[in-house]
């Protein structure tokens, strides 16, 4: 059996390949999935001229965890906490897509205060994954100190997360029809220190890269790509703004309240690995704006919604309301039901367009739930990118997209 | 009109019997199509210059199983210029979960295809590159078809490795 399927494989990656592989003129070199710069357990096989990369070939699914599949046994309420696992660095706004599913699915109002939180610990969470974006792409350019000093500011946010919810990354804090619970005291002041200093900060990180020859000459015209290219081959978020397009979810479709902060899209030129670092940097500092914002904005009231059936009741009720007992009882042996129906959800995450599928068949489960991830699309174009560029590059363009393996593989 | 609405008007006029249904729920919109006609749903939603959807932003597909037809394949289109989603749903039997592939129109379906495939088993015709995507290559069955059981693997540990190791696929002479 096991010499049977070498055999495939090698057949299998005949027509991937070039004629001159199979003759033996060009190297097949493997790359991953243990591979440090690969980020996580992506394998790359590269087909080599020298040092030149003539085929890329990305193999995924070495973190396939059957997440879809086990979310379908799973009550509405408790699939939340699987989604945090897909994303690792971008737990809320995974969170926050599979709650506006699911609201949306059973047509659920949140309150003002809640969209508000939601709104300003996405913007968090995505500051906090461009910055181990920004500390693994400068180590894999060559790079060390700005891969220690990334990780101190992120763990300033990490640490806000933990105050709210618990949790440093699996945060599970968004839920279907508001929140877990309201933010504790301090966290404002905790916050806003955090706005006070980080714009120094991002200030330092560009003094290290942004001017830097050694790091514009391994970025600048690596990896670029077209508007027309890019949009073909379904990148959206960073990697499409970098290349010129100014298309971000949050503006042109916007959820969660997202129409009522200001900010901007930042956008690159080239589409290349440089671009992609500019924009992100610019998106750091957009989304300090909008939590600036809201923070000046917040409104009070409830965190969560009082529609019964969805939501429980809060503890106190338990004691005196009979009926809280029964909804509480009904919610956390059944679950709540959801009408027939199927529903799309795509919101802009740190990598970018993230979309929920998801279908109810009128039963306390969901039938079927897909999520539509970012990493999955940007790793298909990794060969178009690779293309004609040297192996030392191949590091620098995986990083500058920015991929999670737990994303594409789910 | 809206551009949902002119969409679906057009789909209608020039496919019309392959239109089966017009779906509305929350005030999202899904076209169930003939799955014949698929290609050319999309090929007219995305060069018509004042629909222009030009952005393919999800495929995947849905288990009916023991009912029929048996799979629904999902699409989402997105129109950057109109800021509207749209969905086209085509249904494929048990006897023959084949559709014609739409890579031609928006490359960024071939992996989206390949995960169908992987997971759904459901064939793509003129696919340039169908092989198993998630699941290792010599996977047996296709995991989120509702026929397949949510398993788990045993753990082994010294004392059952080998009683464990017989029972693996690739032990299997």
């Amino acid at each position: 059996m096991l010499e049977k399927n070498l055999e495939i494989t090698v057949d299998e990656l005949r027509h991937l390949v070039s004629d001159r592989a199979l003759e033996g003129e060009t190297m097949l070199l493997n790359m991953g999935p243990q591979h440090p710069s690969t980020h996580g357990v992506l394998r790359l096989l590269l087909e080599l001229d020298g040092e030149r990369i003539i085929t890329c070939v990305p193999d995924i699914g070495f973190l396939h965890t059957g997440i879809e599949k086990s979310m379908e046994t799973k009550a509405y309420e408790k699939v939340l906490v699987m989604t945090d696992r897909m994303d690792y660095l971008n737990n809320l706004g995974n969170n926050l897509c599979y709650c506006l599913a699911v609201e949306k699915l059973v047509d659920l109002d949140v309150p003002e205060r809640a969209m508000a939180i939601r709104v300003l610990l996405v913007e968090l969470q995505r500051i906090a994954s461009h910055l181990v974006f920004l500390a693994t792409h400068g180590l894999d350019t060559g790079a060390m100190s700005i891969f220690l000093y990334c990780f101190r500011e992120r763990e300033v946010i990490l640490d806000i997360f933990e105050m709210c919810s618990g949790a440093r990354m699996m945060t599970s804090f968004f839920r279907p029809g508001g929140l877990w619970r309201d933010v504790p005291d301090g966290f404002e002041e905790t916050v806003r220190s955090f706005i006070e200093y980080f714009p120094k900060r991002i200030k330092q990180y560009e003094d290290l890269l942004t001017k830097n020859p050694i790091y514009t000459h391994r970025t600048k015209g690596i990896g670029a790509i077209s508007s027309e290219e890019a949009l073909k081959w379904g990148l959206s978020g960073p990697q499409l703004r970098a290349t010129g397009l100014a298309w971000d979810l949050r503006k042109s479709n916007p959820y969660s309240g997202y129409e009522r902060y200001d900010f901007d899209i930042p956008v690159g030129l080239n589409g290349d690995t440089y671009d992609r670092y500019t924009v992100r940097i610019g998106e750091m500092r957009q989304s300090l704006r909008i939590v600036e914002q809201v923070l000046d904005t917040l409104p009070g009231g409830p965190v969560r919604s009082d529609n019964r059936k969805f939501v429980p009741p809060p503890r106190s009720e338990l004691s005196h309301s009979m009926e809280a007992v029964i909804h509480h009882f009904k919610l956390w042996t059944d679950g709540f039901p959801a009408p027939k129906g199927s529903v799309f959800v795509a919101i802009e995450s740190a990598r970018g367009e993230l979309g929920c599928y998801l279908e109810g068949d009128g039963g306390p489960k969901p039938y079927r739930v897909h999520f539509r991830t970012p990493s999955f699309a940007t790793l298909q174009t990794l060969p178009m990118l690779c293309k004609d560029h040297l192996v030392a590059d191949v590091v620098a363009i995986i990083s500058s997209l920015d991929p999670v393996l737990g994303d594409s593989d789910r | 009109m809206t551009v949902v609405e002119k969409a679906v008007a057009k789909l209608q006029r020039e496919l019309g019997e392959s239109v089966l249904s017009v779906e509305e729920f929350r005030g999202q919109t899904s076209v169930t199509l003939d799955h014949e006609a698929i290609v050319n749903a999309c090929q007219m939603l995305r060069d018509d210059a004042e629909l222009d959807f030009n952005f393919l932003a999800a495929l995947t597909a849905v288990d009916y199983w023991p009912s029929e037809p048996r799979f629904k394949i999902v699409y989402q289109l997105y129109s950057l210029a109109n800021k509207e989603f749209i969905g086209l749903r085509a249904q494929l039997s048990n006897e023959s979960p084949e559709i014609s592939t739409i890579e031609s129109i928006y490359p960024n379906a071939n992996w989206h295809e390949r995960e169908v495939f992987d997971m759904f088993g459901v064939t793509f015709r003129d696919h340039s590159d169908q092989r198993r995507i998630i699941m290792p290559y010599d996977w047996e069955g296709h995991p989120l078809r509702k026929d397949y059981p949510l398993g788990y693997e045993e753990v082994q540990f010294t004392f059952n490795f080998d009683e464990i190791d017989k029972r693996k696929p690739y032990a299997k002479k």
